[in-house]
This record gives structure tokens, C-alpha cells and sequence, in this order.
């Protein structure tokens, strides 16, 4: 039992010692001798043809090194959840027929120093003719709105569907018990990650074959597979040192510096550098996805939920990323942690040409949590109900089945929210008091 | 704008600037719109002063000028000539911590760490000044440095640790 004999102590961090002294290793502190800076062109618009891409003069600037274009790429079409069958893949690495949100990388200029580069990445012009973008959730689904993904509509299809759903039980015949209808419309807002350290790689091409490269991802076998499918070359050739993150938050598993540094550095043969600028950060990396879900709830005068209609609107921005399965994560928590006889929920990712969301942070369930809270609070006032009460009644308890079909095997609301209670001085009846999670299983 | 309209002159002219850096003298020649802090990073290799907007929006290249603290990112370094600058590469290592370093480990003050430089030297500024702050005294300081882990309560636990610390010894 030795070995357990840390559980219940404090432990010292193992990188503690070289944070506090600013000795740890973080993607932008890797320098190499000879190497060179990249900077990217990015569109200027949400919604484009790209009808020519002049890198002349940017090309001639004194300082540059190469410039690095679609036609670079090997396979310049992926999508990172290609891994997990997750598809088909709908963005490319660099845009070469059409941008799809301002900011989408379309080709990255590699010169001596950074203000270099930046430089010449002015002086390469772009003729993109503008399309109207498609911005609106409810107009992005709607027959009005152009198709701005290949395959002829604006979400995501899943198993042939627009939509995920999920039916459980008898929603109509829920409805029709029920004693009160509470409704709520909840929309949110993108939120960005805001890590403190913006996305970066380096990259240098060792004389073996291979290429070295340093990433700040928080998915480095994610990162080292990607990478390998869009540069075609096998994985053992890329050496990927990561790990050390400095703030992540879900924003950096995406795999969006790690290819076309590694391409600038094959191209050069030297070592290459990206980090991106806090306005890139900002406006360009990927976002929590915006959101607009309906919620439609049936409950009894006692307090029972007894059915829930959802519709939700997941903003995935121009392309996958994570947001596919954001949007099923979204869809298993439409219930909440709530025993719900009879659900009917229709999921949508849906396209639009806002930048990428992507993961962040329980993406897709905390979005369902904010609605479902709310809504239990309005169910509790329609019915002049303690809230406290009414989510103690309604708390899932083990060996109940979830509107996904799983079996509760893991319920902790009731002795969270008892505990809770106590310690906010909530005086619970004692019929709510005794209540536990194992109330099903032990018969009481 | 682009460099067939832009006035270039001078602005590529090296200028050099001596200034005392942790304790050392140090002439370093630079371009003259070169930062304190890409002067620090890129050509001294002191990492520890982070980059982190590079627009004064974060706190993480916080170094100390003449003991104040200051941010590095928007200072050019021909402004510290003759100055005494202190990265946190200057206040302690891993084998003789500053109290402030032992405190904020010993607090897991750190999380990404990527702040963490930056708090410290802030802090120190402020214990240099004032070695008894109150906690809304250590919040005030370190009011320009963001922890985007937002584990701040840690880090003001850490600082009033430290300046007891350094109060006692």
C-alpha cells in the first residue's frame, strides 16, 4: 500500500520548481540557430472565391525565404476528428478556391525575422470576390440561405440526418399529463479561450529525415496523427515535443500551427517559427460554439417533469473542428442530471461563416446546464415551488435509465445538493432530507 | 502601408544601449523601435519574461525597471539606458528560491505557469515597497497581471505567505 500513500496528501507539482523561476520550456522560448519566422496571410472577408493569390512581390522582399501555398500541402483537406470517422473532411489547410471566415489561413509567407515577415505578408494580394456570409443560425438552416458546404446544405449530416435526435418514450403522451407548460429560449454567445500564450510551433528539419517539432497542443497525439495524414509522410519521421501548455482551456487541440510550420520548414530546410499575435488569438483560433436552444417543459402541479421537447442550434462556425461532437455531447445532456420520462430533442450543428468553434471546457454540456438550471428555476416559480425541492424530486437515482439508454449507475445530486444545502443554512423538509441516490436500488 | 510609401530612415540604424541587467552590465545593440522585452527574450535568451500581447493587456513580460514594476513589451529598450532592469531570472532559481518563488510553489500558485513569472516579479515590486500589504493591497498590485487558469486566490494566499516570510527572516 505504499504506493497509495500519497492519496490524501499534498504533493508539490512536478513543474512547480520551473514555473515559479521562469526556467520552464514553453514553445516560444525554443530558439534554434538559422531559423526563420512565419507570418500568415489570412481572407479578409467571411465569404469568398479566391480568384487569384499574388505572391510576387511579397516574394521579392528582401528577407524572404518562401512562401508557403495550398499547393504545398500535400492533403490539404482534413478534419481532426477524421480519426474517429468523424466527416468527410471540410477544410482545407490553406484556402485555395474559397474563404469561409475572415482570418481562414491562405498562405504563409517565411522570411529572416519576424517583422519581416509580417511585412511581406502586406504585400501579397488577394482578389477574393465577396459572397453575402451566411451569419444566422435560423437563416443558416433555412431554405433561403446558399449551401456553404460541399455536400449541398448547412449542417452536419449525422447518419444521413440534418439533425441528431433523440426520442424517448411518449413525448405527446407527456405533454398531455402534464399540469403546466415552462418554455425558455436561451441563446449564447462564442466565448474565445483567451490562453495567455498565444498558439505557436517550431519546427526544424533534422538531417535524418525527420523534423523536430516543438507545439503547444494540448493534443499531442492527435496533433502527431494529423499532421503525419496532411503532410502524407509516415509518423515516425516527426518528432513532436509538447506537453508544456501555457493555457489551454480546449482552445489548443485543433492541429492549426503544426502543419504548415512543419511545410515551411521542409520547404526552407531550415527551422521555422509561428507564434501566433494576440489579435490572431483573439479573432481567428476557435471558440466556444454560440448557441441557441428551445426548451419546452411539461410538469405536473406536484413538480415531475414529465416530458421535455429541445431544439438547439449549435454555431459551429465555417468548418467541423470539434463541434460535430460537441453537438452529441449536447444532445446526451438535454435530460440534465433530471429522471425525465419522455424527451424529444433535435440537435443541429449547424455552418455558418463565423470562425471555427471547436472545444472548450465540457463544450455542448455546459450550454445544456445553463438552460436546464434556468429552467428548473421558472418551473419551481410557476409552480411556487422551493427550487431545492423540486431538483430533489426530479434527481436521477441509480438504476433509473437515461433518455441515451444508459443505466444511472453514478448519482451524486441528491447528496450534493443536501450538502449544498446545508452549507448555504437551507432549512430541507425531512422528507427531503432522507432522500439518497440509491433510493430505487435499497426499496426506501 | 507598405515600404514603397513608408519613411524607413533611421529606422534600421543600430543603436546601442548600455543598461545594468541583473546585477551585470549589459550594452546591447538594437534597432531603435526594438522592445525591452524582445531585447530580453530574442536577443539575451531570458525567457522568463513571457510574451503575452504584446499591448500591456496581461502582465506576463513584467520586469523591474529601477525597481518599479514595469511592463516590458511597450518600453523601447533605448528608454533604459543607464537603468537597472531585474527579469525574474534575477530575483531567484530553482536552487535559491526568493521567499516569493518558494511561496507560490509551496501554494500552487502556478497552474499553466505562463503567468506566473510576471506575478512574481510584480510582487516583488510591491513587497520592495510595502512589506505588509493587506490582501486588497496584493489584489491592487497585481491588478495588470491576468491568470487566465484564474487561480488568483492562491496567488494573493502566496504573496501574504511570502512577506511574512521575508518579514520573519
Amino acid at each position: 500500500m505504499k504506493a497509495l500513500g500519497i492519496v490524501g496528501q499534498s504533493v508539490k507539482r512536478r513543474d512547480g520548481l520551473g514555473h515559479v523561476t521562469g526556467q520552464t520550456q514553453y514553445v516560444d522560448d525554443v530558439y534554434y540557430p538559422e531559423m526563420l519566422w512565419l507570418a500568415m496571410v489570412r481572407s479578409p472577408v467571411a465569404r469568398g472565391r479566391i480568384r487569384r493569390v499574388d505572391t510576387a512581390r511579397a516574394a521579392a522582399f528582401p528577407g524572404v525565404a518562401t512562401i508557403v501555398t495550398a499547393a504545398d500541402v500535400p492533403n490539404n483537406w482534413y478534419t481532426i476528428l477524421g480519426l474517429i470517422g468523424v466527416g468527410p473532411p471540410d477544410e482545407p489547410v490553406l484556402a485555395h478556391e474559397e474563404v469561409m471566415y475572415v482570418g481562414e489561413p491562405i498562405c504563409a509567407v517565411v522570411a529572416e525575422s519576424e517583422e519581416i515577415a509580417r511585412e511581406a505578408a502586406s504585400l501579397v494580394e488577394l482578389d477574393i470576390e465577396a459572397q453575402e456570409p451566411v451569419l444566422d443560425l435560423e437563416y443558416a438552416i433555412s431554405p433561403d440561405a446558399p449551401a456553404i458546404k460541399k455536400w449541398g446544405n448547412n449542417t452536419f449530416m449525422y447518419d444521413g440526418y440534418t439533425h441528431r435526435k433523440l426520442r424517448y418514450g411518449d413525448i405527446e403522451a407527456g405533454f398531455a399529463q402534464a399540469d403546466y407548460i415552462v418554455e425558455g429560449t436561451y441563446s449564447l454567445a462564442p466565448i474565445e479561450h483567451v490562453p495567455i500564450e498565444t498558439h505557436g510551433c517550431v519546427a526544424r528539419p533534422e538531417p535524418d529525415g525527420r523534423l523536430t517539432v516543438h507545439t503547444n497542443t494540448q493534443a499531442l497525439y492527435f496533433t502527431l496523427d494529423n499532421t503525419a495524414i496532411i503532410l502524407n509522410m509516415p509518423s515516425n519521421r516527426l518528432r513532436m515535443i509538447g506537453g508544456t501548455v501555457g493555457g489551454g482551456f480546449g482552445g489548443k487541440v485543433d492541429v492549426i500551427a503544426e502543419p504548415v510550420t512543419c511545410i515551411a520548414a521542409i520547404k526552407t530546410g531550415r527551422p521555422v517559427k509561428w507564434r501566433w499575435t494576440r489579435e490572431e488569438e483573439f479573432r481567428f483560433s476557435s471558440t466556444r460554439a454560440g448557441v441557441k436552444m428551445e426548451y419546452r417543459d411539461g410538469v405536473t402541479k406536484d413538480g415531475h417533469i414529465v416530458a421535455r421537447r429541445v431544439r438547439s442550434l449549435q454555431d459551429a462556425g465555417a468548418y467541423h473542428r470539434h463541434s460535430p461532437y460537441g453537438a452529441q455531447k449536447h444532445m446526451a445532456n438535454v435530460p440534465g442530471p433530471y429522471n425525465i420520462p419522455n424527451v424529444s430533442a433535435d440537435i443541429y450543428c449547424v455552418y455558418t461563416n463565423h470562425q471555427p468553434a471547436s472545444a472548450m471546457r465540457g463544450f455542448g454540456v455546459t450550454e445544456a446546464s445553463f438552460a436546464i438550471e434556468v429552467q428548473m428555476d421558472r418551473i419551481a416559480h410557476a409552480l411556487g415551488m422551493d427550487p431545492w425541492e423540486l431538483r430533489l424530486l426530479n434527481a436521477y437515482r441509480n438504476g433509473q435509465t437515461k433518455a441515451v439508454r444508459k443505466t444511472v449507475e453514478d448519482a451524486t445530486l441528491i447528496e450534493t445538493l443536501k450538502a449544498a444545502a446545508e452549507l448555504a443554512g437551507h432549512q430541507l423538509p425531512d422528507r427531503f432530507r432522507a432522500m439518497h441516490s440509491n433510493d430505487l436500488l435499497s426499496g426506501t | 502601408m507598405t515600404t514603397d510609401t513608408l519613411d524607413m530612415t533611421g529606422l534600421m540604424d543600430m543603436i546601442t544601449v548600455g543598461f545594468v541587467l541583473n546585477g551585470r552590465p549589459t550594452a546591447l545593440a538594437v534597432t531603435p523601435l526594438t522592445t525591452l522585452r524582445s531585447a530580453l527574450r530574442e536577443h539575451l535568451h531570458l525567457h522568463a519574461t513571457k510574451a503575452g500581447c504584446g499591448q500591456g493587456g496581461c502582465g506576463s513580460c513584467t520586469v523591474l525597471v529601477d525597481g518599479a514594476s514595469t511592463l516590458s513589451c511597450l518600453l523601447p529598450l533605448a528608454l533604459v539606458q543607464g537603468r537597472r532592469v531585474t527579469t525574474l531570472e534575477g530575483i531567484g532559481t530553482a536552487a535559491k528560491l526568493h521567499p516569493l518563488q518558494a511561496a507560490f510553489h509551496d501554494h500552487f500558485a502556478a497552474q499553466c505557469g505562463f503567468c506566473s513569472p510576471g506575478m512574481i516579479v510584480a510582487a516583488k515590486a510591491l513587497l520592495d515597497r510595502n512589506p505588509k500589504p493587506s490582501r486588497d493591497e496584493i489584489a491592487l498590485a497585481l491588478s495588470g497581471n491576468l491568470c487566465r487558469c484564474t487561480g488568483y486566490v492562491p496567488i494573493i494566499d502566496a504573496v501574504e505567505d511570502a512577506a511574512g516570510r521575508m518579514r520573519r527572516s
